[in-house]
């Protein structure tokens, strides 16, 4: 084992180490510990949890790129990207289930949900992209695995592109619905906007596509030729989508900013001047928009793309954080955050910071998908060597 | 149900409570034993009936707003939950600030640190010398078009046929949906703490915290039913909100918050009964509602 490996190891050990006290300590503790309250009842949690979801249906639609539209260049990544799509779904899954006030209840909402909640319509969405991903990489992966006719292969194909198709509108619409479900909520002004489903879109396919391409950079086997021209189409496609979420940015916030009146100007100047303020220009602006387009403009050798789109993903939790939590943090009738509080647990407050429990259980969930991926890379044909059979028109 | 069986079941209830008072109390002594469980026997063999109270509600009805509600509360509970609708008026020319709503409501739902149904909004306007404050008890508005209730993703929260807006313990997720739906707030999440946390050190600290769990720990009566909070179980890990005291209503008596301001400046009743004094108040021209913008038709009015 190399330097670099065992440093690697060593910080996949702690994180999974803080992981499991910060598990144990949910599960004897329930959510005592965290710093959400009864007025910002959701913080950095669910912020993850949409942050994942976005991998994982970004990730999804660039496969179908290949499945549905037969895009050439990228056939190549196609069950890498489902691969990648199942892991952080499995991830968003399990940090909102942690969330949940009662988690062995969960079950409900497929045994009573009600229709008129858009987080009813996001769980049976995801739930039944979650069996047609599974579908797929199984119809993808079982050619490398066992020995099958060619006709079978065509078969499978056939079969993957049925399931790919079906999963393109319903990618589109647990991902809307995702970006709905804050949307909808009227009591809320900063969420409150019918941008919302198409920005969650965008930023699907913005922070999916850029997690895939800093994989390929990274974990590719034959480092080509073809391989950079295949980093570089890619990078194209991240510069493109982080160009156009930008200017979606500059809608959603420019709109409510204008003329500086009203309670979403207000919380806008929270997002871009308040106590979080380097959230959004160090993190978002700098690490997240200005650097990467630099890398991904300027140079385009595999080392600059590797990082540009490695800055991307990771970045595009600070844009998360901004949309959750800002939501939440005035009172929503003047004075509240005076009239009762909480000596215990400080769960009746508007200052909402991530407290080190919740830490821990995001550090636990980002262990256990690098957990998944490393297996998924060891024991699953998900990078093509040069014997691999290639995805058939 | 004729009037002398509604006084026979209220003189019930309170035998029961004089008896679990007593049975508290007895805990205290005996180092808290099975204190709910004897409170619990006590409701459902049906203790027997106490004779009449010659005092009648309806002979007072003229007296005094806490006696006319009383008696307008007996009159809408004779008829099917659908055709009342409950609602509040809060006099906030009235309201001194004293918080006595708050607390009643805490002690009547033993509803533990973080968790508030009644919060009093407490607010000084302008700038020294012209200083104003005013009072904004905000309990929940129980709205005609809940914000709250339609995001629910398992049906757990809901309007029932009275208007009342209810959790249902046993089915709530704990999502927090609700909480962020809410244009009022009034919903508060339950984390599963203790008010003797932390609490009584020092020389008498044993003996402090046992008479504070003597307090904690018995069930509280919310939807009529009994709760205990222990480890995760339910209400812990719920949402939790204003219930309007269904469980009192049941037993003809007023939400607490009314019965506890020293003002009178709540009241509370049937606003689907012409004559009663939450329909006269709330038609007045000065009656409002908080942010009548959100579009939820709220049925707590504030006289001003």
């Amino acid at each position: 084992m190399n330097r670099n490996a065992k440093i690697l190891w060593a910080i996949w050990i702690l994180l999974a180490l803080l992981g499991g006290i910060g598990l144990i300590e949910r599960l004897v503790l329930g959510h005592r510990l965290a710093a959400y309250s009864s007025y910002v009842p959701w913080g950095m949690w669910v912020s993850a949890y949409i942050f994942f979801i976005g991998l994982s249906a970004g990730a999804f639609l660039l496969s179908s790129l290949v499945y549905v539209f037969g895009v050439h260049k990228l056939e190549r990544i196609a069950k890498l990207a489902l691969f990648v799509a199942a892991t952080t779904l499995i991830m968003s899954l399990v940090t909102i289930w942690f969330d949940l006030g009662h988690m062995w209840r969960a079950y409900e909402v497929i045994t009573r949900p009600q229709f008129h909640s858009m987080m009813a319509w996001m769980i049976w969405l995801y739930s039944a992209y979650f069996a047609l991903l599974l579908g797929e990489l199984y119809y993808a992966l079982r050619r490398d695995v066992q020995k099958l006719s060619p006709a079978d292969v065509q078969e499978d194909d056939r079969k993957l592109k049925r399931l790919a198709t079906i999963g393109i509108p319903l990618a589109i619409a647990f991902h809307g619905g995702v970006g709905a479900l804050f949307g909808t909520v009227s009591a809320r002004p900063f969420w409150h906007s019918p941008i919302y489903p198409i920005m969650f879109l965008v930023g699907a396919l913005l922070s999916g596509g850029a997690l895939v391409t800093f994989i390929v950079s990274q974990f590719w086997q034959e480092r080509d030729a073809a391989w950079l021209d295949l980093l570089q189409f890619l990078s194209k496609i991240v510069l493109a989508f982080l160009l156009f979420d930008l200017l979606l940015e500059w809608a959603e916030f420019s709109i409510p900013l204008w003329y500086g009146v009203g309670p979403e100007a207000s919380l806008v100047k929270f997002v871009l001047f308040g106590p979080f303020w380097y959230v959004y220009w160090v993190i978002h602006i700098l690490l997240g928009v200005v650097i990467p387009v630099y890398l991904l403009v300027k140079k385009s050798d595999a080392k600059s793309i590797g990082l540009a789109s490695a800055l991307v993903a990771v970045t595009f939790f600070a844009i998360r954080l901004n949309l959750v939590i800002p939501g939440l943090v005035t009172p929503e009738l003047k004075g509240l955050e005076h009239a009762y509080v909480d000596p215990i647990g400080n769960h009746l407050s508007y200052h909402y910071l991530p407290s080190f429990f919740e830490w821990q259980i995001l550090m636990g969930v980002v262990a256990l998908g690098i957990a998944i991926f490393h297996l998924g890379r060891r024991y699953l044909p998900l990078v093509p060597n040069s014997a691999s059979h290639e995805v058939s028109k | 149900m004729d009037e002398s069986t509604q006084e026979i079941t209220t003189a019930t209830r309170r035998d029961f409570i004089e008896k679990l008072g007593s049975t508290v109390f007895a805990g205290l002594v005996l180092g808290g034993v099975k204190l709910a469980a004897k409170g619990t026997e006590a409701a459902s063999s049906g203790a027997v009936p106490m004779p009449a109270s010659p005092f009648k509600i309806a002979d007072h009805a003229d007296q005094d707003v806490l006696i006319r509600m009383q008696a307008e509360l007996e009159r809408a509970m004779k008829k099917a939950p659908k055709e009342r609708r409950w609602g509040m008026v809060i006099d906030t020319r009235k309201c001194i600030g004293c918080h006595s709503c708050t607390v009643g409501c805490v002690m009547e739902n033993k509803l533990p640190p973080g968790v508030v149904y009644r919060p009093v909004i407490d607010e000084e306007r302008g700038e020294y010398p012209n200083v104003a404050r005013t009072f904004t008890p905000r309990p929940c508005m129980h709205c005609e078009d809940p914000g709250c209730t339609p995001v629910c993703p398992v049906q757990a929260t809901y309007k029932r046929a009275d208007g009342i807006v209810v959790v249902d313990y046993e089915v709530c997720i704990g999502c927090r949906y609700c909480l962020t739906a809410c244009p009022y707030q009034a919903r508060t999440f339950d984390f599963g703490e203790h008010w003797t946390e932390n609490a009584a050190k020092g020389a008498d600290g044993a003996f402090a915290l046992a008479s504070g769990r003597a307090y904690q720990n018995p069930p509280n009566f919310e939807y009529g039913k009994h709760y205990e909070r222990r480890g995760d179980e339910s209400p812990i890990g719920n949402a939790r909100k204003c219930t309007f005291c269904t469980h009192r209503l049941d037993e003809g008596m007023l939400p607490m918050c009314v019965s506890t301001c020293v003002g009178r400046a709540t009241f509370f009743g049937d606003l689907n009964d012409p004559k009663s004094l939450v329909s006269e108040l709330a038609g007045a021209a000065n009656a409002s509602v908080l942010k009548p913008e959100a579009g939820t038709h709220p049925k707590v009015f504030y006289l001003s």
